[in-house]
């Protein structure tokens, strides 16, 4: 294909350290939730995954409806309500919030969404420092890469990675054991958490009923981030609402359990309003900025929608052979895998990157393990042909569409067809390995013809 | 296929004009000209009682992929919805139609079973073949750690991403040797094409066998 960053999916195939990384880790996410989704355990999966894709269905096609009552309930709890069309302006609020109160340090807690919109780097830009709080996130941070996936950030990491990064980073020994890196991290955080005069989190769900963000996540540091400083903002894209807070009973259910096997995980919080009179801890002010940054576009085409379903799970990541081979890194948006290829050219448009949706063999492993029930491959195979449509238009792909129109003549002349096949038969042994028939000798021996094709064997028999 | 068939007493037709369901344009994001090819297809197999296909992936495409082509084009989408129900992967047609799980075949050796995707997660075939190879005598069927695992091959995506795609393949055959069986089955001769020139490239003693292949021998 042309487009993909060929050079660095190579690098990632030849380089074993970081394969075995990508497949010991990603094994383990899948054992866990093979286990944690088991019919012993969890006899009921199949329904709530049906429950979770009609609930989200449900608000998606109602969405002004429920943004509306979010934003009242978050009122009605003291809080305020944001809404923010792209990056630039989630920037330009936090600026100004942070101007008229005089903040200069930023705790942040795991958020996709504020990765998407790369918070960090355009809030440096005004000396104003954020720092992220997740271990995962904060080693990130200081190795300036981007997450390698979206539940495990630090995926392709190993500890020897991390050793190098604190030690060059934070001016400390080189330490490989595991726990004391932890440590390490906590002791350098901790004094951030203080200091800080904003907490920004993300949020898995809002709840419209009751106007509250919902986070869940195994460190406490979210919920130190969305307590400890004066100003907790939550961040989130407006498709993160859900109707009702029982609501949370079937997609809490599915979200731990998909995305590490874990039944809960180990902070859920469950945050609405600032602190109120007689409460002893909470921040004095809470906003939540509701995300667009391209969002109500995927709104518009009824079938495509259902790729806002996502809670971000992971397991289609870590289910996705491709994704297994090639990593997180040669996704070209911070959503990798799967659900990547099929958001990313919804944002984007289908020529930004009009290989994406081609990088899957739709083995469909990724909608079998959803919770929520997306069609990815039929959404992948949609946006082929969208990608198609839109080479035509823009005259490109000329070679590959006439070879298909032959190739329909072709099938649509069965005795054209056998002579072809018949030739094929003979000479391709002979063929100059070039083209497709050099990208398929690349890897594999050309497979060998039988003697006798069976329409011969079936007109010689009769 | 036609002597398992033939061998429970099933009369076989072949058409001869036959030539393909259409999914490679389809997957590659033509609907237009998988539509030609397929509109071919459900021409040739016009007034057919039962259409049995040694394809988990091509038969997935007829009963579930032709709607999808044809949106919109009523007639079309009539002919598609009337043909689905007759379209049978040849292992379910053994287990549902011809109501079998013994044809009496015989094979000796160690096979494991690859499943291949669509039929998997599109049909729903997972035990029918496996029920299949248990009765074949002289036959032990051993189980793969990456038995759902895919194969690689995707279609175009094989000489899109040759790389990736041979990795894929590659793993899987790692999981095939680890069971020590000399031969893998699959139902979809296209998983078994990639397969095998994996195998052959890298010169090892596995042979790759069709399901129909494995119950034809006596």
């Amino acid at each position: 294909m042309t487009g993909e960053p060929s050079e660095t999916i190579q690098q990632t195939l030849s380089d074993a350290r970081l394969q075995l990384a990508i497949y010991s880790a990603t094994n383990r996410l899948m054992t866990h939730r093979a286990g944690a989704v088991g019919p012993d355990l969890l006899p009921e999966y199949q329904e709530l995954r049906n429950d979770a894709n009609q609930l989200k269905k449900h608000t998606i096609d109602h969405l002004d409806y429920y943004l509306e009552l979010f934003e009242r309930n978050v009122i009605a709890y003291g809080g305020k309500v944001v809404y923010c069309t792209d990056s630039q302006e989630v920037a330009d609020f936090v600026l100004s919030l942070a101007k008229q109160r005089g903040a200069h340090l930023i705790v942040k807690s795991k958020s996709m969404t504020t990765e998407e919109i790369h918070f960090n780097e355009r809030l440096e830009k005004h000396q104003l420092e954020a720092v992220e709080t997740d271990l995962g996130e904060y080693i990130l941070q200081l190795a300036h890469q981007r997450p390698y996936h979206i539940v495990a950030p630090a995926l392709h990491l190993t500890r020897y990675d991390v050793a190098e990064i604190f030690s060059k980073n934070l001016g400390v020994e080189n330490e490989v054991v595991i726990e004391k890196q932890t440590r390490i991290a906590r002791v350098a955080l901790r004094e951030k958490f203080l200091r800080a005069d904003i907490g920004v989190t993300g949020a898995n769900f809002l709840v419209a009923d009751s106007g509250a963000v919902v986070v869940v996540e195994n460190e406490g540091n979210a919920r130190l981030t969305s307590s400890a400083p004066k100003i907790h903002i939550a961040v989130a894209g407006i498709e993160k609402l859900i109707p009702r807070a029982q609501d949370l009973g079937v997609f809490l259910t599915l979200l731990g359990r998909s995305a590490t096997g874990q039944p809960l995980t180990v902070y859920t919080s469950f945050l609405s309003g600032p602190r109120r009179s007689g409460e002893i801890d909470g921040p004095d002010e809470f906003y939540v900025v509701l995300l667009d940054n391209g969002r109500t576009k995927l709104l518009a085409d009824p079938e495509k929608r259902q790729s806002l379903y996502c809670i971000r799970c992971g397991a289609c990541l870590n289910h996705c052979p491709v994704y297994r081979k090639i990593g997180g890194h040669n996704y070209p948006w911070v959503y990798s895998g799967p659900i990547g290829a099929i958001i990313t050219p919804q944002f984007h448009g289908v020529l930004k990157d009009p290989w994406l949706p081609f990088a899957s063999s739709l083995c469909g492993a990724c909608a079998e393990v959803c919770p929520v029930n997306i069609e990815i491959p039929k959404l992948l195979l949609k946006l082929r042909s969208e990608v198609t449509d839109a080479q035509r238009r823009e005259g490109q792909g000329g070679m590959e569409r006439w070879a298909f129109g032959i190739w329909a003549w072709v099938m649509t002349h069965p005795r054209i067809y056998l002579m072809l096949a018949r030739m094929g038969g003979l000479f391709a042994p002979m063929l100059p390995k070039v083209g497709l028939l050099g990208k398929w000798a690349s890897q594999r021996e050309i497979p060998k013809v039988a003697k006798t094709s069976f329409h011969q064997w079936w007109r010689e028999r009769k | 296929m036609t002597q398992v068939l033939e061998r429970l007493g099933f009369q076989v037709d072949f058409p001869p004009a036959q030539t393909c369901c259409g999914q490679p344009a389809f997957n590659s994001g033509y609907p237009a000209e998988a539509g030609t090819v397929a509109r071919h297809f459900l021409e040739t197999f016009r007034g057919a009682e039962y259409i049995v296909v040694p394809s988990g992936s091509c038969t997935s495409m007829i009963s579930h992929h032709y709607t999808d082509i044809f949106a919109g084009d009523e007639k079309m989408l009539a002919l598609a919805r009337g043909v689905a129900p007759r379209v049978w992967e040849f292992s379910r047609f053994l287990i549902e139609v011809a109501g079998v799980d013994d044809v009496g075949a015989r094979f000796d050796g160690v096979v494991t079973y690859h499943d291949s995707c669509h039929a998997l997660r599109e049909l729903g075939i997972k035990d029918g073949p496996r029920k299949l190879l248990a009765k074949v005598k002289g036959l032990t069927l051993r189980e793969m750690e990456a038995a759902e695992e895919c194969c690689g091959f995707g279609g175009t995506f094989s000489v899109k991403f040759p790389e990736v795609s041979g990795g894929m393949a590659r793993t899987k055959i790692d999981s095939i040797l680890k069971t020590e069986a000399g031969t893998v089955v699959s139902i979809d001769s296209s998983c078994l094409m990639q397969l095998q020139g994996v195998i052959d490239r890298a010169g090892l003693p596995i042979r790759t066998a069709h399901l129909a292949e494995i119950l034809a021998g006596t």
